[in-house]
C-alpha cells in the first residue's frame, strides 16, 4: 500500500480530503471527504502518470445501523497503464453527493441506477429519474430496510384500475 | 329428419355453438409474450421438429389485433405490467390466456419486490402450464387444454344484453 503511486500522490495533493486508506487483496482504496470528490476524480482521470480515464463502476454500499450509514464507491481503471483504484465516500441517510457526470459521461447511467435503489441524491445531475423501477414504485429496493418481497400492500386492483385509465 | 334422407351424404346439422368452437379451437393465433427461457421454449414448439401448427396455430401473431391465444412466457416484472396489459386489451374476443411456466404462474423463484407473483393478478389465466420452464410437449399439452374449454364454450356466454 506504502509504495501506491496513487495513493502517494492523492496524500501529497490533498491533504485535508483523504481521510482514510486500505488495502485489501492487493486492492487500493482510499475514504475521501465529500467535499473535495470532484476535485478529487479530475485530479485522478487528468493527471498525466495515473490517468484513470475508465469509470469501470459505480455503486454504493448501505450498512444500515453504522453512522454515516451509506458509502459510495467509485471502481476506476486506466485503459494506459492498466491500473486500479477506489474512492469511496461516506454518506449520511438524506446527504447528496454531487455529480459526477461531468467526470466520466458513464456516471450517468449508474448515478440513476444508485438514485433507483439507494435513494442517493446526486447534486447536478443532468436527468435523475428512475432507470430500472416503474416510476411510480414505492421506495428503494436495494436499501437494508427494504423489504425483499417488496411492500406488501400491494393493491393490484388499484393498480389495474391505474393502468386501464392511462390508456 | 326427412330432409337429410334426400340429401344423404352431401349435408349434415350441427348447431352453431358446436360448428363455431370447432372453426375456433382448430385455429388459435397465439400472440407470443416471451420474456424469458420459456420463450426458447415456446420457439422450439413452434419449430418443424413439435410443429405447433399441427394443433391449428398455424403462426405467431405478433399483433394482438390478429391474435386470440396469449402466451404469457417468462418472468412479468411490475415494470412490465402496463405492456402485459395493453396488449391483452388489444386482443379482440373472444380471446384465451395461458400462463407458460412457473413464473409466469406464481413468480416463480423470483419471490422478490420487483416480479409480479403471477399474471393471474393482473389477467384471467385459463391454462397453467408448470415447469421452468415447460418442454415444448408441456406447452402442446396446454394448447390442447385450451382447446378443450374452447370446445366446452356457449356463444350465448359471450353475447353481452
Amino acid at each position: 500500500m506504502e509504495d501506491n503511486l496513487t495513493l502517494k500522490k492523492l496524500k501529497e495533493k490533498f491533504p485535508d480530503y483523504v481521510l482514510d486508506a486500505g488495502e485489501f487483496r492487493d486492492q487500493v482504496y482510499v475514504y475521501v471527504d465529500k467535499r473535495g470528490v470532484l476535485e478529487v476524480l479530475n485530479f485522478l482521470r487528468d493527471d498525466a502518470q495515473l490517468n484513470y480515464d475508465f469509470l469501470t463502476d459505480l455503486t454504493a454500499v448501505d450498512n444500515l445501523g453504522k453512522e454515516p450509514r451509506f458509502e459510495m464507491v467509485y471502481n476506476l481503471y486506466s485503459i494506459k497503464y492498466r491500473h486500479r483504484f477506489r474512492v469511496k465516500v461516506s454518506l449520511a441517510e438524506d446527504e447528496s453527493i454531487p455529480s459526477s457526470v461531468e467526470v466520466w459521461k458513464t456516471a450517468d447511467w449508474h448515478e440513476r441506477e444508485v438514485f433507483d435503489m439507494f435513494g442517493i441524491n446526486f447534486e447536478g445531475h443532468p436527468d435523475l429519474r428512475r432507470i430500472m423501477m416503474p416510476d411510480d414504485y414505492p421506495g428503494h429496493p436495494l436499501r437494508k430496510d427494504f423489504p425483499l418481497q417488496g411492500p406488501e400492500d400491494v393493491d393490484y386492483e388499484e393498480m389495474m384500475k391505474k393502468h386501464l385509465k392511462s390508456d | 329428419m326427412g330432409l337429410e334422407e334426400v340429401l344423404v351424404d352431401t349435408v349434415f346439422g350441427t348447431t352453431v355453438d358446436k360448428a363455431v368452437n370447432w372453426a375456433r379451437k382448430n385455429s388459435l393465433w397465439p400472440m407470443p409474450f416471451g420474456t424469458a427461457c420459456c420463450a426458447i421454449e415456446m420457439m422450439a414448439a413452434f419449430c418443424s421438429r413439435y410443429d405447433l401448427a399441427r394443433f391449428g396455430a398455424e403462426r405467431m401473431s405478433f399483433s394482438p389485433r390478429q391474435a386470440d391465444l396469449m402466451l404469457v412466457a417468462g418472468t412479468i416484472t411490475h415494470k412490465m405490467v402496463p405492456v402485459l396489459m395493453r396488449i391483452y386489451r388489444q386482443m379482440t374476443e373472444p380471446k384465451w390466456v395461458l400462463a407458460m411456466g412457473a413464473c409466469a404462474s406464481s413468480g416463480g423463484l423470483f419471490n422478490t419486490y420487483s416480479v409480479l407473483q403471477g399474471i393471474d393478478r393482473v389477467l384471467p389465466v385459463d391454462v397453467y402450464v408448470p415447469g421452468c420452464p415447460p418442454r415444448p410437449e408441456g406447452l402442446i399439452y396446454g394448447i390442447m387444454q385450451v382447446q378443450q374449454k374452447i370446445e366446452q364454450d356457449k356463444i350465448a356466454h359471450h353475447v353481452t344484453p
